[in-house]
């Protein structure tokens, strides 16, 4: 399989599969493409002219909104063969933070606003002081963070809803990302949009800046990263703090998705989390994966729920589907990490 | 005062005494280490001999106990790795330290990035790659690794006789002085390693000088100028291949043998 010609330095094996298996090395995103693309082509045929419709695809969009973010959240987290457990606790604290802030303690909304997604910043960096300075496994620190952000949630919410109307009334600017923009028959959130351009900014960091590298590095091999000069404990360290802020503004979002501020949402925010990193072709192994992965993945898990729903079947049906959507991806992926070595 | 004889010119990379203990083992006891300019030196000795920690320790990675490392004449003390590369001296270590899953390109700038002048790469941090692609490219054919149909290829669809190929142009593209490769023929097969050996040689003749750690007797004998020859945490003789035997190499290197008289010098 191996090439022996290293002056030359040209690959003499120019089989076709070893030449596909190069091609999926270099651009991990053209499976899950793949099925999405599969996926639409599929349920069109059997939902017919409704799942096109303008209306369908945005209401998938603000479907996946809080999932996608707190995928890219995670997707960052997975890179450095990492996992988060907390971030939907992250995402429910600090949205109950917001609210009490604004509402408790007659904080202007705006910093209400900031302080919120500051404590999200607060959780990441706790994360990510575990797991760098203490070194403790991410899959351990994380179990133990979110049993303890969802005691806090209790205790700062006292198990309360605040309602959309009190919100409306002293704080509208935390609802803001649930207004929507029409176009046509498309309604299309502002908190979609503001997902997008996180996705965008995140794609850039890692795509287009050094630091972007050094996280695939350190998933990748952190004793080769550090010997090549990085610092891979700031890495780490940066990348949970970053997750941490990313959960923070989802929790911004999740106002805006619900339009009241409950202790109890985004319970199925972790695993759905992983689930649309996963389907999105990211190695749970580290140091492989994309950010335009992540955002097809989510939209594979939004699309096969509403897709399914739309073809009349009954919701177990979508979360038997999806689990072998899992399944599938990380043996694929297990598979290119097996053929390369 | 007396001037130095042209014939003994300064060592680019020295290292005098250097001791090391982990806990009751003492892996260093008084090492001595010399790199002459342009040299290929070998370095052998049995497993445990404390070849690897001395090594380690003139590539920053191990803070020795005591003892002394010069760097072109003057004492330098290094940190960290990174620290060592900063000043010249880089090193292979036998994992390569390459990221399997990041692009040629990518592992060969992996650290030291060029960002693209002006706002967008000091405020946006903005890598410029068509310079490193370009240096890249440069750095290959330099060393007859050209050319790869792609050197935006992840590495861990190279071979093993290739990825070694990518970290010795790393090693050697940065104005480094000294060049430190452990074991670059371990992992190879025959016509791979006779690839390696000739890269090596190719890089001493553009004026590096190398540090060639190995257990490999014949590559050792056939391209090292002189060979280190470590023992029980120290040097134990410096010899030249075509003054010795390889068997009596290896006896010194096992203690079955005495060193010749009057080594090590001073």
């Amino acid at each position: 399989m191996a090439s022996n010609d290293l002056p030359q330095f040209a690959s003499t094996d120019t089989r076709l599969s070893r030449r596909v298996i190069n091609v999926l090395h270099g651009n991990p995103t053209i499976i899950p493409l793949f099925v999405l693309v599969l996926g639409l082509a599929v349920f069109s045929s059997v939902v017919g002219q409704r799942f096109f419709h303008p209306f369908n695809l945005s209401l998938v969009l603000q479907q996946v909104t809080i999932i996608g973010t707190v995928a890219l959240a995670q997707t960052l987290i997975i890179l450095t063969a990492g996992i988060d457990l907390s971030v939907g606790a992250i995402v429910v604290l600090s949205s109950v933070a917001m609210g009490r802030l604004a509402m408790d303690h007659d904080l202007p909304p705006g910093l209400a606003l900031a302080l919120g997604i500051a404590v999200g910043s607060g959780c990441g960096a706790l994360n990510g002081f575990f797991v760098t300075m203490i070194r403790l496994p991410p899959f351990i620190v994380t179990l133990g963070t979110w049993s303890v952000f969802n005691a806090l949630i209790q205790f700062w919410s006292g198990g309360e809803t605040i309602r959309q109307q009190e919100i409306e009334a002293s704080a509208p600017v935390l609802q803001w990302t649930g207004e929507a923009l029409r176009m046509g028959a498309a309604r299309l959130t502002i908190g979609s949009l503001l997902m997008l351009l996180l996705a965008g900014l995140l794609w850039y960091v890692l795509n287009r800046t050094a630091y972007g590298r050094h996280v695939y590095a350190v998933g990748n091999d952190p004793n080769a990263a550090r010997l090549s000069g990085i610092a891979t404990r700031k890495v780490l360290f940066t990348v949970y703090l970053l997750a941490g802020t990313i959960c923070g503004f989802a929790g911004w979002l999740l106002i805006g998705r619900i339009g009241a501020i409950s202790p109890l949402g985004g319970a199925m925010t972790n695993l759905d989390s992983i689930t649309a990193v996963v389907i999105g072709g990211t190695s749970l192994f580290g140091g492989r994966g994309s950010i335009i992965g992540t955002l097809i993945g989510a939209l594979i898990v939004g699309f096969f729920r509403n897709g399914l729903a739309l073809a009349g079947l009954d919701v177990l049906w979508q979360e038997f589907t999806i689990g072998f959507l899992i399944i599938i991806a990380v043996s694929f992926d297990q598979w290119l990490r097996r053929i390369s070595t | 005062m007396m001037a130095r004889p042209v014939t003994n010119p300064e060592p680019v990379l020295k290292a005098r005494g250097l001791v090391k203990s982990f806990g009751r083992v003492v892996a260093m006891d008084g090492a001595d280490f010399d790199l002459m300019p342009g040299e290929i030196l070998a370095v052998i000795g049995d497993n445990g001999a404390g070849k690897s920690t001395m090594i380690s320790a003139l590539a920053g990675a191990v803070r020795p106990d005591a003892g002394e490392i010069f760097l072109g004449g003057e004492k330098v003390a290094f940190h960290s790795p990174m620290d060592a590369r900063s000043k010249g001296i880089e090193t292979v270590f036998q994992g390569l330290a390459l990221a399997p899953a990041l692009t040629i390109v990518d592992n060969l700038f992996l650290g030291r990035e060029y960002r693209v002048p002006g706002v967008r790469g000091g405020l946006f941090r903005l890598l410029d790659r068509p310079r490193m692609r370009e240096e890249a490219r440069k750095h290959l054919s330099d060393l007859g690794l050209m050319t790869i149909q792609n050197i935006d290829q992840v590495v861990e669809t190279l071979s093993g006789g290739q990825r070694q190929g990518v970290a010795v142009a790393r090693a050697c593209a940065f104005g480094s002085k000294v060049v430190i490769l452990d074991e670059p023929t371990a992992a190879l097969g025959v016509k791979e390693s006779r690839k390696v050996l000739d890269l090596i040689k190719d890089v001493r003749d553009r004026g590096i000088a190398i540090v060639l750690i190995s257990h490999n007797m014949p590559h050792v004998f056939e391209i090292a100028d002189r060979v280190h020859i470590h023992r029980l945490g120290r040097r134990v003789a410096v010899v030249r291949p075509s003054e010795m035997t390889m068997s009596d190499a290896v006896a010194i290197m096992t203690g079955a043998m005495e060193p010749p008289a009057g080594q090590p010098a001073d």
